[in-house]
Parts: C-alpha cells; sequence; structure tokens
C-alpha cells in the first residue's frame, strides 16, 4: 500500500478499506489495493482467500459493504458491470465467452458496429479498426475469421482487444494462464507487456508462482479474506509468497519417498489409435511414479484414456497386474485394478449436481450392495472413510459438488477412485488450478500411495511437478513416446528438448 | 439427503398434494364423479399413460426420452388384431405382440446409441414409421371379437369396487420400477448419466448398454399398453393410442422429471400421472371437447417443465441464504 509517490503517477485504480460479506461470512475484510498506470500487479491467494469477490467487486459486480473504489483519486460507485466497464475496467476471464459464428471483428464490436449512411454496418471500418487493434497488441490474427475453432488464447486475445476498444485503462485478468500451453502463455505475456507499455493497469491472477515472478512487479496477498500484504516482487522468492498466502511454512511441495521398484503392474505394448498417437510402449512398477511429460496435444491423455477404455485403440496390448484389458471397455479396466483421474474434473471426474457421497459411490456400484440392492449404509461409510482420509473440506457429506473449491472436487475425484483399491493409479493434470497448499497434499498422497506399491502414472504439464515428483520420466511428442529420462537426469532442458522434437 | 433430491421431492410433495387437492374438488363438486365405476373408468383409462410411463421416467432421468411409444403401442395392437383375423391363439399373438415391442425399443435404442443420433429426432421417426407399418397391417380395419375373458379381464372391476383388475398388475410393475430406479446400481447409475453422461463413463458405468436396456423395456412396455388398450375398448385399429406421447411425457415432466435428465423420482411421475387422469376424467364429465383436452394436456406440459425449474430456483435461492449465514461456509458460490 505505501508505494513511493516519486516513482509514478498516482494511482489509476484504487480500492481503499474494501469490506463484504454475504451474510456471516466475511468473504473480503479491509481490503486495499492499489493499480498504478504501467504496471501489472499480482493477486495472490489460495483458493476461498477472496480473490474473486475482490476481482467482481471491482468489476461492479458486487457493491462493498464499506469501504471506498477509488478512480484517479475520486470516489465511485458502480452500480453493474457497465458502469465498471465505461469507467475503462475490463475483466479477462480463463475461459472467454465469444460467439462462435461471428468474426473476430464482429465479436469485437457487437452491438457497437461502425456506421455508414442509413445505418448500414460499415464493414471495412469494423475490419480495419480490429486490424490496428491487433496491430497495437502486437499479433497476428485475422479480423475476419470466424470465432470458432479459436484456441482459447486466442480468444482470450480477441477479448483483449474488445477490451482495447472500449479504452479499458484497467485490465484485470482472472488466471488467464490455467488452459494455456508454454508458448501460448509466451505470446500473451508479449501482449501484457505491450499493454503496459501503454500505460494501462494490469491485476494478474494465477495459481503459478513462477509466472507471477515473470511479468509482475508487485504483488497483494490475501488470506482468508484478509489483506496481508503489497509489496515489490524483487527480492521475494517463491517461498516467500507461498508463506504469505498459506500463513505458515509449507511442507515441501514435492515431498518425493524413495522407493524400490517392484513387480510391473502396467504394460503398455505398442499402443496406437491411428492419427492420434502411435506404437507407445512403456511399463509402470508397483511403488513408482512414472511422470508423462509433452507439449499439450502430444497425446498424453490420449493414452491415458485409451489405455482405461473410453477411448478405443487400434493395435496394442495393456495388461494391468498380469490381466489383458478389454479394448474400450472402462469396467474391466476397473475391475483389473486401474483407476483414472481424468484431466477434466468437473466434466469427466464428476457429476457436478450429485452429492459428495454419490459422486465417491460411483465407482463402488458394483460392491456396496446387498442382495442386489444399493446398501446405503455401506456406500455412505465408505464415501465418509475416503472424504475424511483425503481431508476434503465440506460442509455435510450430501452436498452437491459444485457447492465445493476447486482443490476440494480434485480431492473428491481422488477420494472416488482410491476407494476402489487401485493396483494402477493414472493421474492426468492431478494438481491443474487447485491452490498451492491443496497441491502439495496432492503430492504428499501420490508419494504415500507408492510408498504403499501403487503404479503410479502422472500426465503434467507442470515441469516442476514432473521433476520434483517422477521416479522416470516419459516424454511424448506428436503421437510417440521419444524419451525416457530417469530422475536423475531429468531437468527443464532434457525433457523441454524431448517434448519439442529435439532430440533428447 | 442429497439436494437434488429434496429439491424433487418438494415438488412431489407439491404434485402430490395438488392430485389431493383436485379429487377433493371433484368428489365434492362434480357430479358423478366420486361414484365406483366413474373411479374405475379413470383409473382404466389412466392406465395405458400410467404403464408407458414407468420406463418413460427412466428414460427421461438418464437423459433420452421416447416419443414412439404410442405408435408401438398402436403397431402392437393392429398385429394383434391382423393375426387374431388369421385365426391364431390369443396365447400366441400376445407373447408374439410382446415381442415385436422389444423389437422397436430395440430399433429406436441401436439408433441412439451405436449411431449416437439424437433420441428426440429418432423416435419422432420411428413415431410415423411405426404407425406407418400398423396402417399396412390392419388397414382401416377394427378387430373387436377378442376372447370374452380377455376382454372381462382388461375392462372390468373387482367386485363393487372402484379397482380395475388390471390395476393390480401396474402395482406389480410399479413396485419393479421403484426397485429399479431407487434402489439397485443399475437406477444409480441412470441418475449419473443423466446428470454427467461423460463424468458416468469414466466411472466405468456403461452408458450405451444401459439405454439400450432402457430403450427396449420402453418398447416392450409400450407393446403391453397396446395389447392392454386393444382388450380394455375391445377395439384394435392402428390408430390406437395415437397421441398418448403426449399424455405420457406431460405427467412424468409435470411428475418433476427433469427434462435435462439426473432428476426426479417415480412417486412424482405416478402422481402427474394420476392427476392428469383426473382431470382429463373430470373435463369428460363436464362435457368438454376431446379436442379442448388436448390443449389443457399441452398447457400441462409446458407448465410442467416450467414449474420444477421455477421451484429449484427458489430452494436454490432459500439453500444460497441458508449457506451465506451457515458460520462455517467460506463463499457463497464456488470460486477462482
Amino acid at each position: 500500500m505505501t508505494h513511493p509517490s516519486d516513482t509514478g503517477p498516482a494511482p489509476v485504480l484504487a480500492l481503499k478499506g474494501i469490506s463484504k460479506s454475504f451474510g456471516a461470512v466475511r468473504a473480503l475484510r479491509d481490503v486495499s489495493l492499489e493499480l498504478f498506470p504501467g504496471e501489472v500487479h499480482a493477486l495472490a491467494g489460495e483458493n476461498g482467500a477472496g480473490k474473486s469477490t475482490l476481482i467482481k467487486t471491482l468489476a461492479g459486480v458486487h457493491r462493498p459493504d464499506a469501504g471506498q473504489v477509488l478512480l484517479d483519486g475520486e470516489p465511485v460507485v458502480f452500480h453493474g458491470p457497465g458502469d465498471a466497464r465505461d469507467a475503462g475496467i475490463a475483466v479477462i476471464y480463463q475461459e472467454p465467452t465469444l460467439f462462435p459464428d461471428l468474426s473476430i471483428a464482429e465479436n469485437i464490436f457487437m452491438g457497437r458496429r461502425p456506421r455508414r449512411a442509413l445505418r448500414r454496418i460499415d464493414h471495412k471500418a469494423t475490419h480495419d479498426a480490429t486490424a490496428a487493434l491487433m496491430r497495437r497488441l502486437g499479433v497476428e490474427l485475422d479480423p475476419d475469421r470466424p470465432a470458432r475453432g479459436l484456441s482459447i488464447a486466442d480468444q482470450q486475445i480477441v477479448e483483449i482487444a474488445k477490451a482495447l476498444s472500449f479504452d479499458a485503462r484497467v485490465l484485470i485478468m482472472d488466471e488467464p494462464t490455467a488452459a494455456l500451453t508454454n508458448s501460448e502463455v509466451a505470446r500473451l505475456f508479449g501482449v501484457v507487456r505491450a499493454l503496459r507499455d501503454q500505460g494501462a493497469a494490469v491485476l494478474f491472477i494465477s495459481h503459478r508462482l513462477e509466472e507471477i515472478f515473470e511479468i509482475c512487479r508487485r504483488v497483494t496477498t490475501l488470506r482468508d479474506g484478509a489483506w496481508i500484504a503489497s509489496e515489490p516482487l524483487d527480492g521475494m522468492t517463491e517461498d516467500d509468497l507461498v508463506r504469505r498466502m498459506v500463513g505458515r511454512d509449507l511442507a515441501e511441495l514435492y515431498p518425493k519417498q524413495d522407493v524400490t521398484p517392484g513387480e510391473v503392474a502396467l504394460s503398455v505394448r505398442r499402443l496406437t489409435r491411428e492419427g492420434v498417437f502411435t506404437d507407445v510402449s512403456f511399463d509402470v512398477r508397483r511403488g513408482e511414479i512414472v511422470g508423462l511429460a509433452g507439449l499439450v496435444g502430444a497425446g498424453r491423455t490420449e493414452v491415458a484414456r485409451a489405455v482405461f477404455g473410453v477411448d478405443r485403440w487400434d493395435a496394442g496390448e495393456v495388461e494391468v497386474d498380469g490381466r489383458k484389458l478389454t479394448n474400450g471397455a472402462p469396467s474391466t479396466a476397473m475391475a483389473a485394478g486401474l483407476a483414472l483421474v481424468p484431466e477434466d474434473r468437473r466434466a469427466q471426474g464428476l457429476v457436478m449436481d450429485m452429492s459428495i457421497e454419490r459422486n465417491i459411490g460411483l465407482t463402488g456400484l458394483g460392491t456396496t450392495v446387498k442382495a442386489g440392492l444399493m446398501d446405503r449404509g455401506a456406500e455412505r461409510s465408505r464415501s465418509l472413510d475416503w472424504a475424511v482420509k483425503l481431508r476434503v473440506k465440506y460442509a455435510r457429506i450430501a452436498d452437491t459438488v459444485n457447492t465445493l473449491s476447486g482443490g476440494n472436487q480434485q480431492k473428491v475425484v481422488l477420494a472416488k477412485w482410491l476407494a476402489t483399491g487401485p493396483k494402477v493409479l493414472i493421474v492426468d493434470e492431478p494438481t491443474r488450478g487447485i491452490d498451492v497448499g491443496t497441491k502439495a497434499e496432492v503430492h504428499r498422497l501420490l508419494s504415500q500411495l507408492a510408498a504403499d506399491g501403487v503404479a503410479v502414472l502422472m500426465i503434467s504439464s507442470d515441469l516442476p511437478e514432473i521433476l520434483g515428483m517422477a521416479d522416470r520420466v516419459l516424454v511424448m511428442h506428436e503421437g510417440r513416446l521419444t524419451a525416457e529420462i530417469p530422475r536423475t537426469d531429468a531437468t527443464e532442458e532434457t525433457v523441454m528438448a524431448a517434448a519439442t522434437g529435439r532430440v533428447a | 439427503m442429497p439436494d437434488s433430491l429434496t429439491r424433487a421431492v418438494r415438488w412431489d410433495t407439491v404434485v402430490g398434494a395438488l392430485l389431493v387437492v383436485v379429487l377433493l374438488l371433484s368428489f365434492t363438486t362434480v357430479d358423478g364423479f366420486g361414484n365406483a365405476l366413474n373411479l374405475s373408468f379413470l383409473i382404466g383409462n389412466t392406465l395405458p399413460i400410467a404403464l408407458i410411463a414407468l420406463p418413460m421416467t427412466l428414460l427421461v432421468v438418464s437423459g433420452e426420452i421416447d416419443l414412439s411409444v404410442a405408435s408401438t403401442a398402436g403397431l402392437s395392437g393392429a398385429v394383434m388384431g391382423a393375426l387374431w383375423n388369421q385365426g391364431m391363439a390369443i396365447e400366441t399373438i400376445i407373447p408374439l405382440c410382446l415381442l415385436l415391442g422389444v423389437v422397436c425399443g430395440l430399433v429406436n435404442g441401436l439408433l441412439v446409441t451405436r449411431l449416437g443420433l439424437p433420441s428426440l429426432a429418432v423416435t419422432i421417426g420411428t413415431l410415423a414409421a411405426y404407425r406407418g407399418i400398423a396402417q399396412i397391417v390392419l388397414g382401416s380395419d377394427a378387430v373387436t371379437d377378442f376372447p370374452s375373458a380377455y376382454l372381462d379381464f382388461a375392462a372390468g372391476r373387482i367386485g363393487d369396487t372402484f379397482l380395475p383388475y388390471a390395476f393390480l398388475p401396474f402395482l406389480v410393475l410399479l413396485a419393479i420400477a421403484v426397485v429399479a430406479l431407487h434402489a439397485t446400481p443399475f437406477g444409480r447409475s441412470l441418475f449419473a448419466i443423466g446428470a454427467g453422461e461423460e463424468a458416468a463413463r469414466f466411472a466405468g458405468i456403461r452408458v450405451k448398454r444401459q439405454k439400450l436396456i432402457l430403450f427396449t423395456v420402453t418398447g416392450l412396455m409400450s407393446a403391453l399398453t397396446g395389447v392392454f388398450w386393444a382388450l380394455h375398448y375391445a377395439s384394435a385399429r392402428y390408430d390406437n393410442a395415437t397421441g398418448l406421447e403426449l399424455s405420457v411425457v406431460a405427467a412424468v415432466l409435470l411428475g418433476g422429471i427433469d427434462f435435462d435428465g439426473g432428476k426426479g423420482t417415480l412417486g412424482g411421475a405416478v402422481a402427474g400421472v394420476f392427476l392428469l387422469g383426473a382431470l382429463q376424467n373430470v373435463m369428460s364429465l363436464k362435457d368438454v371437447s376431446a379436442q379442448s383436452q388436448i390443449v389443457v394436456t399441452g398447457v400441462l406440459l409446458v407448465l410442467s417443465v416450467l414449474g420444477p425449474r421455477v421451484a429449484r430456483q427458489i430452494a436454490v435461492a432459500r439453500a444460497g441464504r441458508k449457506a451465506a449465514t451457515a458460520p462455517d461456509a467460506k463463499t457463497p458460490a464456488p470460486t477462482s
């Protein structure tokens, strides 16, 4: 908060002593924040710390119970998102919502397209204005291209261009990088730097600490709705930041235990799915954590899906604990002792409208049964048991899972699969989008499972996670397994070299 | 109980209460409603809707629908009449008709699960096709001379009570459906499929197989209804049960089964069926024309899609307020 006044101009947007309650829950308590033009400012905090409420207050969605929003030093009251937008505040969400059948230019100028005489839409002016915006952002996107088929990264660029077209001076980016590949993140950061240099103030939210350190100058940390600190990132370490966020020293983020690998538990031989992946062979032994790295689209998730049986394979075979799996049959894979924690927990991992109890119960439909009927007592105790073991934070076991935070949802997915007592556990992006405290818990759990003799295959785009947790790293590139790197030789350089097709 | 269920139960209660109110009002204000004979007519005329509503409820819970049920019933009745005219024994004809229903259901199910077509489109197609085949099979004949023992069973009532004979087998089928939906792993998997098909697949549930089973059973029950219809009204015609799918779908949705799948109870569906049946009976007693009755059914259909949604939104708003005042809840909505 104590920004030295000699380093730059006055803050374009500031929050002073903001409090906001929902009923008895105090989502924000006396929070202050200053955003300066030409600066990228990080907002850090665990899930539930109040980041979303803060963003929604800035965007005019919520009105604070106490405190002031200052625009150019003058107090303002936003009666809705429209007011905030007119004041030059734009929010870029993790998953943009464009009209797929309209062109990029039409999306940007939706509802306010330049007109010619007789109120006819001026297509050329729309096109030119969009092209100018793209030049300002330093990206090449054809204004006439339909939004359908744009990558999430490109869609975000379009949203940013739209914000610019409203003369936004403050850009709030809510976890924009969560679904991006490394190269897309680099390009997004190029755009953010260009905006910064043109004098915009950017508020940047990300769970990836290294990104915060890369692009931001200062950071404001929230914990349990309270303001903890606003300070320059210069001279801080990731550990310092984590300590601010969780309020205590974090036990090691990658608590890998040393385990002597046992028998082969998962054996994949020459597995091929035409046009997706080719000739993939590998083993995972009991007690091992094997990392599966590669760029998004390299075929890692697709291999996992085929092994588990939700997709069919065209050639090859898979054995779990010596039993050959049937092609395209998840139920037989489960019976053999295979579990898959899928990539998309909201669509694939959980039935969002179902209770915690029944979501965990879904993998036990074959076991919590008495005389052909559901044994509700057994189902409940099985679900409770695992929810408690994994320390899921919930009010009632009968609450629907969509009331839980992302980290707790992921724990429910893990609970659901660990309850089957798997011999082989495949986890696909197990810590994506969850806060750093829960992330450490998930890692400790995976490490413990391996120590107990489970074979773990971990797909992750988070390189430090792969390097920190895996005994061996398999790397895929364009549908093929290109390298197998033992823990001792695995570095960012060796893994990235194999993942990008430069020889390992 | 999970929220999804308590909310649905609340709507069940609404429909159940509505049924009681309509019955009480009818008893006291509608001449000729309360006597045993009329009540037996009411139940007998509602049984075709009720029979098909049982599998339809399971189907809608799993996120699918079958609009060809009335045509399957008509086809089954027409084949029954044609074979009877050929001189085949009724004991042979009825199993053949049921088998035909299984085939009709299988065709629907295979088109939906193997080709991945939307069931709404597939069964509108077979709605037309099965009815067309019925007309080819029987033409414009009406077959009425079925054995009197069968006719008496399908149209008669137990002594002087208001209960038709056919109500008893229905109760058995109802019990089976209730257990299947609410007390077996199969039923549990249907709720999961309806609320999140992909997540169900990733949990090892054999989604396509379950759906195929449901379509097949729906075909079977529709054919059974067709046989019952022909005997109950002592008339096998190609256009038997025309438009019955509208009543079935209206009744099921009225009973709180969510059109999007994943929510509802059989108790609600059955209450919806008999609410609709009671209204139709009262309208007949009041000499409301058949056309006007269809209008009422259509309006009910729209209201029944709307009603549970409004009820749920109220419940969510109330739950939201409760969550916001609960001391241990952190934020009212999932956060980033």
